[in-house]
């Protein structure tokens, strides 16, 4: 199980429980803001981008070759940039946090 | 709220409605919001029906737009299995066939497209399939489990996802196209030999330039006739024929409506409290100066949020580049922009690498659509070129060797 941290662009911040699957669904489940997801997860949209925290992209990881080039066609990205349809949640992700991206 | 807060009611509880809901919420809109949906289903995502859904590889929960949960965290309530008949623009109300009349300030129009059917004898017979719907899906699933062969009419987008899911779980799948060749509507020749190659490598056979004249039944089989006089047999046939826009209730309603429901910048229809979006809307696209109707979930979720920034008072964003994706074995498709009208066109491939390669359309001197096969950097890069509207050098989109990154270097270059 790992618990998972959300700011929202808002500036709120939502802390949800998940054991398996990608971080866009954990978001999703939730109701997290500003994960629309409009793809469903295929890494197609770019709806679900967000930023890591700088001690955390280590764990979570660099974006594939597909990913690195839809999240280049987005304004705010950035270094720690993800998808978060393609992170999958493990137990070594437990108290990750991250940062919904603006659009 | 109180009884005075304005009410939004949103028609069709598909891709566009539900973002439209969400979109107004997240925009701070706190009047009333109903979506009426006639599926009996909260709001799905629709392109897993033909890929993962169909292969029994997500499970309905998984493809829910949002949980139902979340609806109700936001105040969005549903009326679902529920179909709006009439809408009485005089009195303001949306009617529901059982005769209840839901009153509105501001009225959304997300009804989507339906199927063409192609008037063909038997097309109603209870083996032959239609997609649109997850009970559709639902009913083909149970369908496929008892079938070894399958025929599939029309070679577009959501045949040959239908054909490349069955394939994969060991169908035989026959596609039959009219056209000369498959996806004649929505892409060139030359990307079309190339996903005609692949399906026939992944063991597809597929005829073109043949036109079904009947489907009849007969000792558990299917048999489709063409008006070539050949005949085919499975047990499952999918019509995957095209689709049109759902306009009947905009129409009735004396809305302007010509290829979809006529809508402006902001998705306003002719009517300035009734809004449109979606599959079911025309709109003008001023990057390629003329009116369009897209089926795709991009279009859809991008007028919903124009609309909803419409409704709450919000800037309108621009309008967006057009782009669609589709999942075909181990093939992702992506396209940007339009190709309709291109007078040349450059093909870019990957020696070694035969699925992975990029068509590059343009008019004149713009680059106006791209289409990548597995090559996610040529859609990104082709993409943000559309955008630019700049002169690209298409001796060097062809050229393998060329980093095609640098292309963004001369543009910016060129410009400055
Ligand atoms: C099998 C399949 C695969 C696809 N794959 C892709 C893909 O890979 N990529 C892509 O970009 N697009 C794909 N599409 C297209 C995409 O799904 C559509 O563009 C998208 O669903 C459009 O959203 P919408 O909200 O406008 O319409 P829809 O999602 O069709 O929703 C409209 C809803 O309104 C309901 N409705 C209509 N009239 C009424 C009424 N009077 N009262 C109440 N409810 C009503 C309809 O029943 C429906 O539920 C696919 C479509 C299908 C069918
Ligand atoms: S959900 Fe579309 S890219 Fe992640």
């Amino acid at each position: 199980m790992a618990s998972i941290t959300f700011i929202t662009p808002s500036g709120a911040t939502r802390t949800v429980e998940r054991k398996d699957g990608s971080l866009m669904e954990a978001a999703v489940q939730n109701g997290v803001e500003g994960i629309d997801a409009d793809c469903g997860g295929v890494c197609s949209c770019a709806t679900c981008h967000i930023h890591v925290e700088p001690e955390w992209v280590d764990r979570v990881g660099p974006p594939g070759s597909a990913e690195r080039a839809l999240l280049e066609l987005q304004d705010v990205t950035n270094e720690r940039s993800r998808l978060a349809c393609q992170v999958r949640i493990n137990d070594a992700l437990d108290g990750l946090v991250v940062r919904v991206a603006a659009r | 709220m109180s009884a005075s807060a304005p009410a939004c009611v949103i028609v069709g509880g598909g891709h566009a409605g539900a973002q439209c809901a969400l979109s107004l919420r997240r925009l701070g809109w706190s009047g009333r919001i109903t979506v009426v949906g006639d599926e009996p289903i909260h709001p799905y995502h629709r392109p897993p029906l033909s890929k993962g859904y169909l292969k029994g590889e997500a499970t309905f929960d998984q493809i829910l737009i949002r949980p139902v949960s979340v609806y109700a965290q936001q105040a969005i309530e549903f009326r679902l299995d529920a179909r709006v008949v009439e809408i009485d623009r005089a009195k303001r109300a949306a009617i529901l066939a059982d005769g209840a009349a839901l009153a509105y300030d501001k009225l959304v129009l997300a009804t989507g497209s339906h199927n063409r059917k192609p008037p063909i004898e038997g097309i109603d017979l209870p083996g032959v399939h239609l997609l649109r719907t997850a009970n559709e899906c639902d009913t083909l699933r149970g369908a496929i489990a008892g079938a070894s062969r399958a025929l599939i009419l029309g070679g577009g987008f959501i045949g040959l996802e239908v054909a490349a899911s069955l394939r994969r779980q060991g169908r035989e799948v026959t596609v039959l196209e009219r056209e000369p060749r498959i996806l004649s509507r929505v892409t060139s020749p030359e990307m079309a030999k190339v996903l005609h190659g692949i399906h026939r490598e992944e063991g597809v056979e597929i005829h073109t330039g043949v036109t079904v004249s009947a489907i009849r039944r007969g000792a558990g089989l299917y048999r489709v006739e063409t008006k070539e006089h050949a005949e085919y047999a499975a047990e499952l046939v999918v019509a995957g024929t095209g689709a049109a826009p759902n306009t009947l209730l905009a129409e009735a309603a004396g809305l302007a409506v010509d290829n979809g429901i006529r809508v402006d910048a902001a998705c306003r229809t002719s009517d300035p409290d009734i809004f449109a979006i979606g599959d079911c809307t025309c709109q003008h696209h001023p990057m390629y100066e003329r009116d369009i109707r897209l089926e795709c979930v991009q279009n859809a979720t991008d007028q919903a949020r124009t609309a909803a920034s419409a409704i709450a008072g919000h800037p309108i964003p621009p309008r967006a580049l057009p782009w669609f994706w589709s999942d075909q074995y181990d093939i992702k498709l992506q396209m940007a922009g339009l190709s309709n009208g291109y007078d040349d066109m450059v093909l870019r491939r990957h020696p070694g690498l035969p699925r992975s390669l990029s068509a590059w359309y343009f008019m004149g001197e713009r680059l106006i659509a791209v289409a990548a096969v597995n090559d996610a950097i040529a859609y990104t890069v082709g993409s943000k070129l559309i955008s630019l509207g700049k002169a690209v050098d298409r001796t060097r989109i062809a050229d393998p060797n060329v980093d095609i990154k640098t292309l963004m270097d001369n543009v910016r270059g060129a410009s400055s």
